[in-house]
This record gives C-alpha cells, sequence and structure tokens, in this order.
C-alpha cells in the first residue's frame, strides 16, 4: 500500500461535498441524526450508485450476451464495461481474467472448489492466517476435509500483524495454496502482500488475496502484488449489495473447470456432452445481477473519481484522531495496533459488553457493529467474546468521531 | 421513542454488574450449555434436582448485561420451585419478552416483569432468553441449547 505520506491541497477530500452525496446521511435515528460507523460491515451507496442502478431499470434492462434486439445490446455493453473497470480497478492485464460474481465469498469458494477440487489432494496443505475472517476459512476446511489435505495458519502477533516468520516457515513443498486477506476486517491489519506472495511463490503455493476489506481503502494492483487470485465485495466499496469480482491469472482461469453449470457458460451442449465457454463467461452461469453489475461499475467510478490516494489520507488522518480520542476514555483498548492499518477501531470498553455499547450507541443515532464480526478465531486469539468496531470512511468526519466519543460517555454513564 | 432505562432497568444493571449464583455447581444432576451464535454469548447452566424440585440452580457463561442479569434473575426465581412450575414459568418469561406481559393467564413474574422493555429491542430478546433456554435442555437432559 502506498499512502501519500503528504497530500497536495488540490488532492485534499472535500467531505462536505462527499456527505452531500449520500442521501442516508440526512436519515435520523431515534430521532438522532445518523453517525454511521459500519463501513467496514458493509458501505452506504452514494447518488451516483442509486442513479445507475435505477437508470438501467429504467431505460435498458434486459439480459445480456443472449439478444440481438437494442436493450440487449445496450445492457451486454454496460455490464462489460463495469467488467473494464473492475480490470482497471485492480490493475489486471486484460478483462477476461475478471469474473464477475456475487462478492468475496463467492469468489472464494469458486477458486476453493474449481482450482482447490483438481489441484490440492490427500497429504497437501492449504495455508492461512489468524485474522481471517470465516469465508477466507471456511471454503478451505471443506475443501481440506474432502481432499485430505491440512489446512495450516499462520498464527498473529499481540499487534494483530501477521507473524510473518510463522508464515514463511509454515510454507513447504506440500503447500500447495496460501490464502491471506489483504486488510483485515476486525483489526484493520494491512498484510504485506506483495512480500508474502513472494514467499509463497517462492514455495511453489499458489496466492489467493482476499480483498474485501481492503478494495474501499487501498489502492490494488494486482501485477504489482504477484497474487494469483484477488478478490473482493462490490457492496463493501459503495456499490450494490450481491456484486464482486474474482481476478484470476488468465492461464489459471483457462486451466479450471467449470464451476457451476447453466447458460451463458457454455459454447454448446447435446446431451452427449458439452462445451464450456472462452474466460471468463465459463465460470458465470445464468443470468448475473445485471443492474447490480453495472451500478457497481459506477461505484469504482465514483470512488476512483474521488481520488483512491484522497481518500486513503482522509481516512488515514481520521483512523489517527480516532485512535487519539477514543485512547484518552477510561478503560478503553483498542484491539489491532498494526503499523499499517486501514481505518477501523476495534475496541473493549472496560467489563462492558459490545452488544450493550452497541444498544446504548444506536439510541444516540450512532451504528457500530459489535460481536465476532464473522472472526471468531481472532477473537480467541485475544481472549475475547466480541469487540466493538467503529470503521471510517470517506464520508466520516471529525463530528463522527466527536459523537463516538460522547456516546461511549453515555455508555460509561449506564455501565461504570 | 423507546427510552433507554426502560431496557436497563437499575434492577438488571444490578444483577448484571453483580450476578447472583454464578457458580460452578459440582453436585449438579442436570446441566446444559447454551450458545448465541449471533453474538457469541455463552451460558452453562446447574441445576440440582431432588424429587422434582430444584434444591439449587447456578451459571456460569459471559455475555452481555441482559443475557448475565437474566441468568442470575432466573436462578433467584427458580430455587424451590417444582419442574412443572419452572416449565410454567418459562413460558411466561418467553411471552414477556416476545408478547408483551398483557396476558394475565400463567404464573406471577415477580422481579423478572423488568424485562418487559426487551420485547422493543428485537435484536436482544436471544440475550434475554438465551439462560432460559439452556435450563430447559437441561431439564431435559443436558446437551446442549442454541437460540437459533
Amino acid at each position: 500500500m502506498s499512502s501519500p505520506a503528504r497530500t497536495t491541497p488540490a488532492a485534499r477530500l472535500d467531505v462536505e461535498a462527499v456527505r452531500r452525496q449520500f442521501p442516508v446521511l440526512e436519515v435520523t435515528v431515534h430521532g438522532k441524526p445518523l453517525v454511521y460507523l459500519d463501513s467496514a460491515a458493509s458501505a452506504q451507496k452514494p447518488r451516483a450508485v442509486i442513479d445507475a442502478e435505477r437508470e438501467v431499470y429504467e431505460r435498458y434492462y434486459s439480459n445480456i450476451h443472449r439478444g440481438v434486439h437494442s436493450l440487449s445490446m445496450l445492457a451486454t455493453d454496460a455490464y462489460e464495461k463495469a467488467r473494464t473497470r473492475v480490470q482497471r480497478f485492480l490493475g489486471a492485464a486484460e478483462s477476461r481474467e475478471i469474473v464477475l460474481l456475487r462478492g468475496t465469498t463467492e469468489a472464494m469458494n469458486l477458486v476453493a472448489q474449481s482450482w482447490g477440487r483438481r489441484n490440492v489432494g490427500a497429504g497437501d496443505e492449504v495455508l492461512i492466517t489468524g485474522l481471517e475472517h470465516h469465508s477466507n476459512i471456511v471454503p478451505w476446511q471443506l475443501l481440506c476435509e474432502e481432499k485430505g489435505a491440512s489446512l495450516r495458519v499462520a498464527p498473529i502477533l499481540d499487534s494483530g500483524e501477521v507473524d510473518l516468520e510463522a508464515f514463511e516457515r509454515l510454507l513447504s513443498p506440500r503447500t500447495r495454496l496460501a490464502s491471506v486477506s489483504h486488510v483485515s476486517n476486525a483489526l484493520g491489519t494491512v498484510n504485506p502482500v506483495e512480500r508474502m506472495t513472494e514467499m509463497a511463490h517462492a514455495a511453489g503455493a499458489v496466492v489467493v488475496i482476499d480483498g474485501a476489506q481492503a478494495a474501499p481503502h487501498v489502492p490494488i494492483d494486482v501485477q504489482r502484488i504477484g497474487c494469483d487470485f484477488y478478490a473482493f465485495s462490490g457492496h463493501k466499496v459503495y456499490g450494490p449489495s450481491a456484486t464482486g469480482a474474482l481476478y484470476g491469472r488468465a492461464a489459471l482461469l483457462e486451466a479450471m473447470p467449470p464451476w457451476q453449470g447453466g447458460g451463458d457458460m457454455i459454447s454448446s451442449v447435446t446431451f452427449s456432452k458439452s462445451t464450456w465457454n472462452e474466460i471468463p463467461f465459463k465460470f458465470e452461469a445464468g443470468t448475473p445481477n445485471v443492474a447490480g453489475g453495472i451500478a457497481l461499475g459506477a461505484a469504482l467510478e465514483w470512488l476512483c473519481g474521488l481520488g483512491l490516494h484522497a481518500v486513503a489520507a482522509h481516512e488515514g488522518e481520521m483512523l489517527r484522531l480516532g485512535t487519539e480520542m477514543l485512547s484518552e476514555i477510561p478503560g478503553l483498548r483498542i484491539v489491532g495496533t498494526a503499523r499499517k492499518k486501514a481505518s477501523v477501531l476495534s475496541f473493549v470498553l472496560g467489563d462492558v459488553h459490545p452488544h450493550d455499547i452497541g444498544t446504548v450507541l444506536d439510541h444516540e443515532g450512532i451504528a457500530i457493529r459489535t460481536g465476532h464480526h464473522c472472526a471468531q478465531p481472532v477473537m480467541d486469539r485475544f481472549g475475547i467474546p466480541a469487540t466493538a468496531r467503529a470503521s471510517l470512511a470517506c464520508f466520516n468526519d471529525r463530528r463522527d468521531l466527536e459523537a463516538l466519543v460522547r456516546g461511549l460517555g453515555k455508555v460509561r454513564e449506564m455501565f461504570g | 421513542m423507546m427510552d433507554l432505562r426502560e431496557l436497563y432497568q437499575e434492577v438488571i444493571l444490578d444483577h448484571s454488574k453483580r450476578p447472583r449464583n454464578r457458580r460452578e455447581m459440582p453436585e449438579a444432576n442436570r446441566r446444559a450449555e447454551g450458545y448465541n451464535p449471533l453474538c457469541g454469548d455463552r451460558a452453562t447452566v446447574f441445576l440440582h434436582l431432588d424429587d422434582g424440585i430444584v434444591r439449587d440452580v447456578s451459571f456460569e457463561g459471559s455475555g452481555c448485561s441482559i443475557s448475565t442479569a437474566s441468568a442470575s434473575m432466573m436462578t433467584e426465581a427458580l430455587r424451590g420451585k417444582s419442574v412443572a412450575e419452572v416449565e410454567a414459568l418459562f413460558q411466561r418469561f418467553h411471552e414477556l419478552v416476545t408478547t408483551g406481559p398483557e396476558k394475565a393467564a400463567g404464573p406471577e413474574l415477580g422481579k423478572l416483569a423488568v424485562f418487559g422493555g426487551v420485547r422493543e429491542f428485537p435484536m436482544r430478546v436471544k440475550c434475554a432468553s438465551l439462560a432460559w433456554h439452556t435450563m430447559r435442555a437441561a431439564l431435559e437432559g443436558g446437551g446442549r441449547a442454541t437460540t437459533e
């Protein structure tokens, strides 16, 4: 990740202007203006994305890749433009390396079941890290169970960083695949994925990067990372839910068997045999989320229009400020203190259970995530059942952090 | 707007900060573990049944203030009751946190009535009922209860 140490005034994010683009920020919750600090769970949608999806349905919605009529051609064209937008967003060499899917979870399952079933056998190993969320654990568990392979886990340090020495030590000629989060959802840790990819490649493993949390915060370049697969979800980058993509190196995708069968993924079908369409369509059976995919393209267009470096700089500043403000609260402990962090503040507050924190804050109009963040092993690692997590996005500002601190004051009043 | 104090009544806060009967019970002849997968709350409920009467009841576990207070107050409510009375109280409590206490039938809830505010907070109903479901699983012979 390259986070600019300084930003020129021109590159600075105009947060007030950004806020005006989110209709939901006008909503009140329990009579208070919404303070949305849960973008790591799912991001709110800017007007540009809402409009893009509505425009599809109002003006040119149709099925894609199969009609000769004008609407179908318009929809196909827009959908394929979205694919190209994803390609540029990820820095992939070719658009055929982009499989449009329902999100990161589906992408991980695709790799596990298509590449994994063909290439992982008895006695082989799959390596992940201790900070993974469930969608980068369970698909590999299913694969390993089926194939008699083992799942190995590189531990994390108290800071929430992966123990890189242990990661390297766990790699061996038996390691067929290593799958690592670019950014941890529960702790915010930004992993050194370039270096980890290099290590895993040196051992001969194929490398999957789970970019669900990275995509909204960190400029991504799959060619520079050098990974073989990269997955992300549309709903976390201000796009529609149930959209997302898998990048896969063309040579790997071509060698992989289809995953799901159906329309659009075939080139010919007879009752005795079917042949497969070319990549990426081989992995896109059935009618996809047409309008959602097109709106995902609009979301990336919008986000890149803000300037990814300006967004990262703003979120970095909010993270610094938030860390400072929360650290002053007696009894509050931030969980996850990696040197390189995305704008996630996971914390515990004395003996107060995160659910109680969440309920009190909700009454102040403040939305945070409480619980295990679909990363139970991370919670176990720190010996806590759950944390409260405030996650910051491009539209969050100092007032949101001040509201959070005031809200936590009310929590302490009630439970102190 | 629902006042938060309706949910977090003083007696609930008191029991969550100083839970009663939170201890292991080696002599228990019924026990069960409960788990709320949504939030990770865990509770183990211990019962000592003698002649169909709850002679002693205790719990262990970690959870939010609602689930801890609910477990604590449940142990106070159940001691000395027959299995049939316990079952009736379970039904009554369940009604209280889901549909409300308006229905007059059933045993008196006594102090447990403070959980009436929970039903305004649908996400917290499972917190209030975890210990009760676990207790019921223990009565039925042990094992695991989840709120799912």
